[in-house]
C-alpha cells in the first residue's frame, strides 16, 4: 500500500542571485514499511525534497508539484496543519546527533515533549512510553539515561535517544538524513540493524538519504540516484547496484575504493557536482557524462522504463544491452 | 626498505581536569620513503593525537621520533630545525586549516620564502603547485571561500608540498569531502607519493579506502596499536579480533541488502583503560586471562605484528571466527 506519493515536486530556493530550482520535477512513491535510498552527492537535492515533505523548507522556499501522504496533501498545506503531522506521523533524524538534540534539556524532557504535545498524555504515561523508546532503540539503563544530558553520551548512543524522539508518536514514515555518516563504521552497524528492526517490527517505511552505497546497499529495497535535484536512476536497489543503466549511477559504483581493479588509483568522476543555480542545461551531467553526445545538451533526457521496475532519464542509454553492464 | 619516520614507544598523556588521561600508550611504528602507512581505529583512538605527536605539535608526548636521521624536536616558541620542514602534516578540515582572510597563494608561499626564496619566486612556484594539485594557476590571486571543500582540500595539499617535504602526514584528508572528490584527492596523493618518493602516513576511518591506498596498516584500538602489517595479507586474514570486526562493520555496495556485524559498546573513555588487553570487554573471543593479562605485541611468521594471545609468536596467523 502506497503511503507517500510524490508528483512532479519542485523546490525553488531563493538564493543570492534570485530564484533557483533545488529539486527539479521528482515523482517517486513509499510503500508501506518499505526503506527508500535516495543517493547523490551534496547539493543533489535530496536533503532539501526531505524538508519539503517535513514543511521544513529554508526560509522563502517554495514546494510545488504534489506531495500526498497517507491521503493528505502536504503541498500548500496550512502550518497548523503541517504541526499536526510533522513529528507524529513523519518524523526525521539529522546527520549530527550533536546538534539535532537540544545541549541543556535532559533526555526525558526531550522525548516527552512532543508525545504530550501530540498525544495529549500525562507526565507519568509520557515517562513510561519514554522508557519503552529507550529500551526499544536499545539504550543501556533507560532510568539513569532519562535524566542525563545529550553531551553524557556518545555519538552513536544519541543516534540511538535521537531516532527514540523520531519514534515516540508511532510515525507511520521515518526520513533519515545520513544518519550514519558522522558515526564509526561498528556504530553504524549497530543503527543500521536498528532501523532494519524497526522496519521489521513497526511496518515503519523510511526514507533513508546518504551518499553512501554501502549503507544503501544494507537497508534499502528500492533506490533512487539523484543529480543537480532531478532523478537520473530508480529501481530495486539490488538491481540498480549490480547493473547500473545511468552513467552517472555507474560512475559513483566506479568510485567505490572495494570496486574493481585499478591497482592503488580509484576511478574518479570527472570535473564537480554544479552548484545551485548553475545546473547545466538538458541532462545536468552531460558536463562530466563520457557518453554525452550534442542532443544531452538541451531538452530533458528520455524516461527510459525498465520492466515496469526500473527507470532512468538518459537519452543515451550507453549499457542498454542484454546482460546489463558490469564492468 | 630504511624507514624515514621511525617512531618509538610513543606516549601521549594531557590532563582532564585532575585526570590524567593517555590518548596514546606505547606506539611503535615507521614508513619509508614512497610507502603509504593507513593508521585506522574508532574515534577517540588516538590516532590523530598520534599524527600530531610525530610532527611535534603536541607538548605533552614522549618517546622517540626520528624523522630521516634527527630526532624530531616540538616546535615551541623558538625555531625549529630547518630539518623538520620535510615533515608536513594535512588535516580533515580545509575550512579550518586555511586562512579565509588571506589569498591562497601568500598561504602556500610561506614555506618556501621561510626557506628563503624570493616573494615572486615563491608566488610562482605556488602557482606551479596549484597547478599540479588540478587548479587554475590564477588561484594564487583568489580566497578559500571561493574553492568547494575538495578544492581547498588540494589547496592545503599544495600549501604542504611547497617546501617538498620527504613525509606528509594526513589526518582523515578525504572524510569531509564529497565521493567525486575523495577518489579524485586520494588519487593525487597516491601520484603524489610516488612522483616524489614522500612517505605518507594516512589517517583515516574509512577502512575501504584505507585498503586500496596503503601499502601496510596500523590498526589503533584506545591508544595502542593492535595489528600492524601488509594491507593485503591483513585483509586476508585479519589475526586481531578487532581488526576483523572492523573489517566486518564495514556495509558493501553489492546490492545484497546484508546487514553488516556491529561490535557493540564504545571505545572506552581513555582515562579508565580496561585492565589486561583493553579490547577485551568487547571482544567476541575474549577469554578469562584477557581481562589480566596484556598481550604481547608479537611478529608473526608473515612478518606482521599483532596484540593478541590468540596469535603465537613466530607462528602464521590463526583465523578468527565469530
Amino acid at each position: 500500500m502506497t503511503l507517500l506519493s510524490v508528483r512532479n515536486l519542485t523546490v525553488t530556493l531563493m538564493t543570492a542571485s534570485g530564484p533557483a530550482d533545488a529539486v527539479r520535477n521528482l515523482s517517486f512513491d513509499i510503500e508501506r514499511g518499505q526503506i527508500l535510498g535516495i543517493a547523490g552527492e551534496s547539493g543533489s537535492g535530496k536533503t532539501m525534497t526531505a524538508l519539503s515533505i517535513m514543511g521544513l523548507l529554508p526560509y522563502k522556499g517554495k514546494a510545488s508539484g504534489s506531495i500526498n501522504f497517507d491521503g493528505e496533501e502536504l503541498v500548500g498545506f496550512k502550518p497548523k496543519d503541517l504541526r499536526r503531522v510533522r513529528g507524529k506521523d513523519v518524523a526525521m533524524i539529522f546527520q549530527d546527533p550533536m546538534t539535532s538534540l537540544h545541549p541543556m534539556l535532559t533526555i526525558e524532557t526531550q522525548l516527552t515533549e512532543h508525545l504530550r504535545h501530540h498525544r495529549k498524555v500525562s507526565k507519568g504515561e509520557a515517562r513510561a512510553r519514554a522508557l519503552e523508546l529507550l529500551d526499544t532503540v536499545k539504550i543501556p539503563d533507560p532510568k539513569t539515561a532519562l535524566k542525563a544530558h545529550p553531551s553524557q553520551f556518545s555519538g552513536g548512543m544519541r543516534q540511538r535517544i535521537a531516532i527514540a524522539m523520531a519514534l515516540a508518536c508511532q510515525p507511520k514514515l521515518l526520513i533519515a538524513d545520513e544518519p550514519t555518516t558522522a558515526l564509526d563504521v561498528t556504530v553504524q552497524a549497530g543503527i543500521l540493524k536498528l532501523l532494519d528492526e524497526l522496519r521489521k517490527s513497526q511496518n515503519l517505511s523510511v526514507i533513508v538519504i546518504t551518499h553512501d552505497l554501502g549503507v544503501l546497499s544494507a537497508l534499502t529495497n528500492r533506490l533512487m540516484i539523484m543529480y543537480a535535484g532531478a532523478e537520473v536512476e530508480s529501481g530495486p536497489t539490488s538491481q540498480v547496484l549490480t547493473r547500473p543503466r545511468h552513467p552517472y549511477t555507474q560512475g559513483l559504483i566506479d568510485a567505490l575504493p572495494d570496486s574493481g581493479a585499478n591497482g592503488k588509483r580509484l576511478i574518479a568522476i570527472e570535473g564537480m557536482p554544479p552548484e545551485l543555480g548553475k545546473f547545466p542545461t538538458g541532462c545536468a551531467f552531460h558536463t562530466r557524462c563520457s557518453f554525452a553526445r550534442s542532443e544531452c545538451k538541451s531538452g530533458t533526457p528520455n524516461k527510459v522504463d525498465i520492466d515496469g521496475i526500473r527507470r532512468i532519464f538518459c537519452t543515451v542509454d550507453p549499457f542498454d544491452t542484454p546482460a546489463g553492464v558490469n564492468r | 626498505m630504511k624507514p624515514i619516520v621511525e617512531v618509538n614507544n610513543l606516549s601521549v598523556e594531557y590532563t582532564r581536569g585532575d585526570q590524567k588521561v593517555g590518548a596514546v600508550a606505547g606506539v611503535d611504528l615507521h614508513v619509508g620513503a614512497g610507502e603509504i602507512l593507513g593508521l585506522v581505529g574508532e574515534s577517540g583512538c588516538g590516532k590523530s593525537t598520534l599524527g600530531k605527536a610525530i610532527v611535534g605539535i603536541l607538548q605533552g608526548a614522549d618517546g622517540e621520533v626520528n624523522f630521516d636521521g634527527q630526532q624530531v624536536s616540538k616546535i615551541g616558541r623558538g625555531q625549529r630545525d630547518a630539518h623538520f620542514r620535510n615533515l608536513q602534516m594535512i588535516f580533515q578540515d580545509p575550512y579550518g586549516s586555511l586562512n579565509p582572510r588571506r589569498k591562497i597563494g601568500d598561504q602556500i608561499a610561506d614555506g618556501p620564502r621561510i626557506g628563503g626564496i624570493s616573494k615572486s619566486e615563491a608566488l610562482e612556484k605556488a602557482a606551479s603547485l596549484l597547478e599540479r594539485v588540478g587548479l587554475p594557476r590564477n588561484a594564487v590571486e583568489r580566497y578559500p571561500h571561493q574553492f568547494s571543500g575538495g578544492q581547498r582540500q588540494r589547496i592545503a595539499i599544495a600549501r604542504a608540498l611547497a617546501i617538498s617535504p620527504k613525509v606528509i602526514i594526513a589526518d582523515e584528508p578525504i572524510s569531509a569531502l564529497d565521493t567525486s572528490s575523495q577518489a579524485a584527492v586520494a588519487n593525487l596523493l597516491v601520484n603524489l607519493v610516488e612522483e616524489f618518493q614522500m612517505g605518507l602516513i594516512f589517517i583515516s576511518h574509512d577502512l575501504s579506502i584505507v585498503r586500496r591506498i596503503s601499502d601496510r596498516v596500523a590498526v589503533m584500538y584506545l591508544g595502542k596499536i593492535v595489528e600492524t602489517g601488509k594491507t593485503e595479507e591483513i585483509w586476508n586474514s585479519p589475526a586481531h579480533p578487532y581488526t576483523k570486526a572492523l573489517m566486518s562493520a564495514i556495509p558493501h555496495a553489492d546490492g545484497k541488502a546484508f546487514i553488516p556485524l556491529d561490535l557493540p559498546g564504545d571505545v572506552p573513555n581513555p582515562a579508565y583503560p580496561p585492565s589486561g588487553c583493553r579490547f577485551h570487554p568487547r571482544c567476541p573471543l575474549a577469554q578469562g586471562e584477557c581481562a589480566s593479562r596484556e598481550p604481547l605485541h608479537v611478529s608473526l611468521s608473515d612478518g606482521r605484528k599483532v596484540s593478541c594471545i590468540l596469535q603465537e609468536a613466530g607462528s602464521a596467523p590463526k583465523t578468527l571466527t565469530f
